[in-house]
């Protein structure tokens, strides 16, 4: 029997009936159209499905869509400001932090979390923060020069801010 | 359609009667407990579980919190999560070995969503929670309609996912009684990469008496090497009221591996996990006996 689903995705407002085994991921890419968060393992091994909800990174593969009633979802759609990437973003285009890309999507959504707590964290906060998420093209050391570059980044911009 | 979980029925109690009554309308074989779901929906995903009714508890507030009391020592509400508790500041402070297995359990992402109540009741013998709560000698309250129990950490996991738990029963409290004067503890897991499941875990505490010398208790707990997290009893005595030494401390390893009783899996023979318990056990008592001087 399907039950009400009202939660709040990259800022907008959805009412949506689902089943109870439907997971998250789900309602984001079937539902929603949000192709962006990826469904890989499907075992919680990978993260390449993370997703931030109410402020903290999980795996939307791994979590019951229900269980998002009344909260708020942010996926890599909800990044960029119109045409402008987030800071983020562009630092993984910048330090060749994809080949592939699948697992992208996840990496980005876990440093999001992870500078949002920690905004400078060390090359083995980084390590430890991003440590469940595989890279299949083990490009792992440019995203680990990624993280460090879009922490820079986000520092930058928040100076510029502060000086208006 | 990748995921395959079968069809359910899905409740969300507001509060542990309402999620208690829910309980004792089903039967075992028909129902189950969903908290985090960090392990639950990966077996329901393979088919490995089929429950039509699902209790979803993870909203019940009430059981989502990290408490010090003084007298009674430290409170963990069931639905806290592995997150909270690795950056709780009562924990780190007061009870830093927790906070430090909680850093290596799974990823983030899984310790943002999953809860410490909710990876004791799986009852998974390779769960990093429980055998540090055997170290620090905790309780587990389970409460029903009928009332409350409490039973200590090392009697809860009776076999592979099975518990001391009824089916009427929640775990709704993790006890942690204040660590007594001159007294370290320290747990270490050794996994194939960091945050994976454990080949072999050790928890290890070690009390001195009031010049620091003696030790005068000692608690020594293995996970991953037995159907369930136990308690290695003999190796404790080896260490119990001696001065431990390196040396003593490399006896109390190879009793705890004797005492162990590992499987060959995928990953380990038997032999080699056995290994792993007597350098671990000597290494973590090593760690702990050094905290416990500077306590």
């Amino acid at each position: 029997m399907k039950k009400e689903l009202k939660f709040v995705v990259n800022g907008e407002s959805y009412d949506l009936w689902v089943e109870p085994k439907t997971l998250l991921v789900q309602v984001l890419r079937d539902e929603l159209g949000l192709k962006g968060t990826k469904w890989c393992c499907d075992s919680g091994s990978c993260c390449a499905c993370a997703v931030i909800l109410d402020g903290k990174v999980v795996k939307s593969c791994s979590i019951l869509a229900l269980q998002a009633n009344g909260k708020e979802v942010l996926t890599i759609e909800g990044l960029a400001n119109g045409t402008e990437l987030h800071p983020i973003q562009q630092a993984f285009i910048d330090n060749w932090a994809f080949q592939c890309g699948f697992c992208t999507s996840g990496q980005i959504m876990a440093t999001k979390a992870l500078l949002a707590e920690n905004p400078k964290p060390t090359r083995e906060e980084i390590q430890l923060a991003m440590d469940g998420h595989l890279c299949r093209c083990t490009g792992y050391n440019m995203i680990n020069e990624a993280i460090q570059d879009a922490a820079e980044r986000l520092q930058t911009q928040k100076a510029q801010e502060g000086a208006k | 359609m990748k995921s395959i979980i079968s069809d359910f029925e899905c409740f969300t109690p507001n509060t542990v009667e309402e999620a208690l009554k829910l309980l004792s309308q089903y039967s075992e074989e028909e129902c189950k407990i969903v908290a985090g779901g960090q392990s639950l929906l990966i077996l329901m995903k393979q088919r490995l579980l089929t429950p039509k009714y699902l209790i979803d508890i993870k909203g019940i507030s009430d059981l989502d919190y990290i408490k010090l009391d003084d007298k009674k020592g430290l409170k963990i509400g069931a639905l806290a999560t592995h997150r909270a508790i690795e950056k709780s500041p009562i924990i780190r402070n007061g009870f830093s070995i927790l906070a430090e297995m909680e850093q290596n359990v799974s990823s983030v992402e899984t310790r943002n969503w999953g809860t410490i109540g909710g990876n004791v009741s799986h009852g998974d013998p390779g769960g990093d929670p429980a055998p540090v709560l055997i170290t620090l000698n905790a309780k587990l309250k389970m409460t029903s309609l009928s009332g409350e129990r409490t039973v200590d950490a090392e009697d809860f996991t009776l076999d592979y996912f099975e518990t001391a738990l009824r089916h009427d029963e929640l775990l709704t409290e993790i006890q942690v009684p204040a660590l007594p004067p001159n007294t370290g503890a320290k747990f270490t897991k050794f996994s194939q990469i960091v945050g994976d499941y454990a080949l072999a875990s050790v928890g290890v505490l070690i009390t001195l008496d009031k010049k620091k010398e003696i030790c005068s208790d000692a608690r020594i707990a293995l996970g991953a090497v037995g159907i369930a997290p136990m308690r290695a009893k003999k190796a404790e005595e080896i260490l119990k009221g001696k001065k431990v030494s390196d040396d003593l401390l490399a006896e109390a390893g190879q009793v705890a591996s004797e005492e162990s009783s590992p499987t060959t899996d995928v990953e380990a023979s038997e032999e080699y996990k056995r290994e792993l318990v007597r350098v671990l056990v000597k290494r973590v008592g090593g760690e702990a006996l050094e905290r416990a001087k500077k306590a």
